[in-house]
């Protein structure tokens, strides 16, 4: 049996949340009705002329530093030439040879390894329009397009074939999303489409210093599907050669339903894009200063992110490196922290509960009434004693649903924490006398009656008896019987 | 209405402000002289006549308000084909856009409108601007009206011939390579080329953006001021307009214009051009001499590549600038079976085979295998010549040459190597972004000949100033 290293190289398109396109003051917002957000530039009308959006590219030079790249010290575009009905010029306006940033990476952790990605280049172009079909595209009758997503700004990040594993290319996606989403340049959605990739996989024997035939996956639309797409992509064709047949260079097409990859297009015929600098538009110059400013704008990034939480909050890696995925959830995290300096004790809430929450009502945090200073204030009544750790758990749902402030829900609802040893007194006397046996059973040695003994006194009280106190109380009764 | 002889835009301001004549009378007389002699010219593509006499009163309603009386007011103009005029089609000569009419109009059309120009119609061209015959277009040759038997030259023929004719006061045309000098000089009108980015280009359907610029084609050098001075300047909506400086052009006519140097560009005196060109264009350099400026010979060694770097630049970007015209969502459409068939078809259809062959040269020399080989090698020698522009500027105020080795050709002369050669003193210009002027200097066997001055970028008043001396001196036909 023979062994196959696979090599795979991605590349990723990102849309930059601009608010207007790149050559025209259209609107980007996502989900308008059909073209609604158009005009004679991005609609590619008689006599129109781009003109440039300058902060699409502050963005892109901004996702390009935090990506380990240089910098190209002049902004130039140029026309890539090909007819198809959802590109309205004839020519998509890109950067073919001067991209914003070449020669970047990523470190991508990869089990107990650190494995660095290289990054081929960064370059800005816009985005084409989208076709509708009636069903899918080979029954439908007909094609309409839909121009609001013409002209949008993109990036195309290209990796270096420096990707093994279909596990290597989710972790590699994640992270850069990741660090793609701490700059804010874009929201990395992708079932909106805000992010796409395409893997450009080929297999050889490990350690041949050649690349074997690649053929190009598409249309895989969340990290799960690039996975499994690239493991059957990867198993295919070692099954291929395996049988002493050849690959064939070609666009496959992900089936998500079926699991498996489908030949769309031969490859064998290069496409001539006839790439030429575009006439108008005028290069920019990309100022060092300019460029030094974007730097310093960028924030903590998710690696300088962890390093920080573990060294100096005390936080375990995986704490740690879960809560940084995301901008927002770490965000949240620090400014609990800010309110409440108990690192472990916010992180325990934001891997549980938040995230619980978060998950089942399927809402990114800024959609919900959930604030640090709600969160805080919830961990310190616990802290307190005010409620119990358990009754706070339906306050948080309480807090998530309706945006209250968790002392008025506490309040409220009177789940204040019973601590008064007079009116616990005589609950205990109650459970004691309708208990003999557990009681017998406690005097015996079996701790575990105690349990159900206090189980009993939390029942009565509805959660609201401070459970150290009551233990405490029983205990003594008992010890003093 | 044949009483008005003379339509030069500041002959008519005379008149409408001394309330000799009215707006609707001088477009009444315009329309009816495109009726009389458009048939056989064919200057015109469209004609707006209604709309045109509806301004035409609007202008003398703001005539009889009094106040302030917009630069243009009332002057009747022709407008290029391929300039987007809002509500009114805009074909530039092709098939392809027979049937469009934009929604919008260009920024240099908008801002004429604003200083009180009246539209008469939309004037023929070559078809989308490339060629120089006027023979290309789709809508049929324009025929020279000073010999219906020559051509007016092109692409801007129709705005040539319509000024020529007294079919307008005065017309736009572009020129990406000699488009409104070649054609102005023709047909014995002054042509403006303006410095690239001095007047929008925003809504002008141009097939080479790089060397392309609208300007204005006129009776005279104080009109050619006039109408340029209400298009300058910065555009928002074109961001190549963003050094635009506009002085005003009118204060540079009747400046001295002795101890002005003015180089004589050798490599254009050479055995192309036509002797009796070139007696009279050096005629025109002895009255500059006279007028006082310094007249010497200079040379422009790299001058000769010009049309080899022309050629390649200019149908290369053709080539893709013309990509949008697919059938998909405006223009001409012929069915095929699938999208692609439908691309070809509808290109093959709509566009003439003068044009296709241009499109196709254009895609060649962006080739995989070609580009290295021809594209970069005409944007070399186009960065020699603009070198060699600059630092020949630096020496001289203006250079002079011919504005065509030979006065308007036949119109059945089907010599294409022959007639690209006409444009050989024109590109320069374009490939360097300066301004240039042709103004006519005399005739040959009846027809006009035409000298053209270049200066350094944005010094359109200089041309202006020593353009307007030399006039003086040379004989006007209307005066």
């Amino acid at each position: 049996m023979k062994e196959w290293e696979a090599v795979i190289g991605l590349e990723i398109h990102v849309e930059l949340a601009t608010a207007s396109k790149l050559f025209c003051g259209c609107s980007t917002a996502f989900g308008a009705e059909a073209n609604t957000q158009v005009c004679p530039v991005c609609l590619g009308l008689p006599g129109h002329r781009p003109i440039l959006n300058r902060g699409a590219i502050e963005y892109a030079i901004k996702a390009s530093l935090a990506l380990n790249c240089d910098i190209t010290p002049q902004t130039t575009f140029d026309r890539k030439n090909y007819f198809y009905a959802d590109l309205p010029k004839g020519f998509q306006i890109s950067q073919f040879f001067y991209p914003t940033g070449t020669n970047g990476y990523i470190d991508v952790e990869v089990g107990d390894r650190v494995r660095r990605i290289g990054i081929r280049q960064i370059h800005v172009e816009e985005d084409t329009g989208k076709l509708v079909h009636l069903g899918d595209i080979a029954s439908s009758p007909y094609s309409l397009v839909d121009f609001n997503r013409a002209g949008v700004p993109l990036i195309e990040i290209v990796t270096q074939p420096d990707i093994r594993t279909a596990g290597e290319a989710r972790l590699f996606l994640q992270k850069l999303r990741s660090i793609i989403e701490y700059t804010g340049v874009s929201d990395c959605k992708m079932e909106e489409g805000s992010m796409r990739c395409d893997a450009n996989i080929s297999v050889r024997p490990p350690g041949s210093a050649t690349f074997g035939t690649k053929t190009e996956l598409k249309n895989m639309n969340s990290f799960r599907a690039v996975q499994r797409a690239t493991e059957y992509e990867i198993e295919r064709q070692i099954d291929v050669l395996s049988h002493g047949e050849a690959v064939i260079p070609q666009t496959r097409h992900w089936d998500e339903a079926k699991g498996i990859t489908v030949a769309m297009r031969a490859k064998y015929l290069a496409t001539d894009y006839r790439c030429f600098p575009d006439p108008n538009i005028i290069p920019m110059d990309n100022d060092p200063g300019w460029v030094e400013s974007i730097r310093q704008s960028l924030p903590e990034l998710p690696d300088a992110r962890i390093r920080r939480m573990v060294e100096e909050h005390g936080l375990p890696g995986y704490d740690a490196e879960t809560i940084t995925s995301s901008r927002d959830l770490a965000d949240f995290y620090e400014a609990t922290v800010n309110l409440y300096n108990e690192p472990k004790v916010v992180s325990n809430w934001i891997m549980g509960e938040v995230s619980r929450c978060l998950n089942a009502a399927g809402k990114k945090l800024a959609e919900t009434p959930l604030t640090p200073r709600r969160l805080a204030g919830l961990l310190q009544l616990i802290a307190k004693g005010t409620i119990s750790g358990k009754i706070a758990k339906g306050v948080f749902e309480d807090m998530f649903a309706s945006g209250q402030d968790p002392e008025a829900i506490v309040q409220e609802k009177g789940l204040v924490q019973i601590a008064d040893t007079g009116e616990l007194g005589s609950l205990v006397t109650n459970v004691l006398a309708a208990n003999p046996k557990s009681v017998a059973d406690f005097k015996a040695g079996k701790e575990k009656a105690l349990g159900f003994l206090v189980g009993q006194i939390m029942k009565e009280t509805r959660g609201k008896a401070n459970p150290q106190l009551v233990n405490q109380l029983i205990r003594e009764r008992i010890e003093g019987m | 209405m044949s009483l008005l002889q003379d339509l030069r835009a500041t002959s008519l301001l005379k008149l409408l402000k001394a309330r000799e004549i009215t707006a609707e009378e001088i477009t009444a007389a315009v329309l009816g002289k495109i009726s009389e002699v458009d048939k056989q010219i064919n200057a015109y593509i469209t004609v707006t006549g209604e709309q045109a006499l509806a301004q035409a009163r609007q202008a003398d309603r703001a005539l009889a308000r009094g106040g302030d009386i917009p630069p243009l007011a009332g002057v009747p103009m022709g407008i290029k084909d391929n300039i987007c005029t809002a509500g009114v089609k805009t074909t530039c000569g092709s098939l392809m856009l027979a049937g469009y009419t934009p929604h919008y109009s260009a920024t240099a059309v908008e801002r004429l409108g604003q200083a009180g120009a009246v539209m008469a119609g939309k004037t023929n061209l070559d078809e989308f601007g490339l060629g120089n015959t006027n023979k290309t277009s789709y809508f049929g040759a324009t025929r020279n009206p000073l010999d219906p038997a020559r051509m007016p030259g092109g692409s801007s023929g129709g705005s040539a011939a319509a000024v020529a004719a007294g079919e307008a006061s005065f017309a736009l045309g572009t020129d990406a390579g000699g488009s409104i000098r070649q054609p102005a000089s023709y047909c014995g009108v002054v042509g403006l080329k303006p410095t690239f980015g001095l007047v929008s280009g925003y809504g002008v359907i141009d097939f080479a953006p790089s060397l392309d610029t609208v300007g204005p084609l006129t009776l005279d050098v104080q009109d050619c001021a006039l109408v340029l001075q209400a298009m300058a300047g910065r555009d928002p909506l074109h961001p190549m307009t963003e050094g635009a400086v506009a002085p005003d052009y009118s204060s540079f006519l009747g400046r001295d214009i002795r101890g002005l140097k003015i180089g004589l560009v050798r490599e254009y005196f050479g055995p192309e051009i036509a002797p009796g060109v070139k007696s009279r264009v050096l005629a025109a350099a002895e009255k500059l001499d006279q007028l006082g400026t310094i007249v010497e010979e200079t040379s422009l060694p790299h001058a000769a590549y010009a049309a080899a770097a022309y050629l390649v630049i200019s149908t290369a970007e053709a080539f893709s600038n013309l990509s949008n015209f697919d059938g998909v969502r405006f223009g001409h459409r012929t069915g095929g079976q699938d999208l692609h068939n439908m691309y070809r078809r509808t290109r093959f259809e709509a566009f003439g085979p003068d044009l296709r062959q241009k499109l196709i040269f254009g895609a060649l020399v962006l080739g995989a295998g070609h580009y290295e080989e021809y594209f970069v090698q005409a944007q070399k020698i186009r960065t020699l010549i603009k070198r060699e522009l600059k630092e020949s500027l630096r020496r001289y105020d203006l250079l002079l040459t011919p504005a065509t080795p030979d006065p308007a050709p036949a119109l059945a002369n089907d010599d294409s190597l022959a007639m690209r050669n006409q444009d050989m003193c024109l590109l320069p210009a374009n490939l360097a972004g300066l301004p240039a002027i042709t103004l006519p200097c005399g005739s040959l066997d009846n027809l006009p000949v035409g000298l053209q001055f270049m200066a350094a970028p944005y010094a359109e008043g200089l041309l202006l100033q020593v353009a307007c001396a030399l006039e003086q001196q040379l004989a006007r036909p209307w005066a």
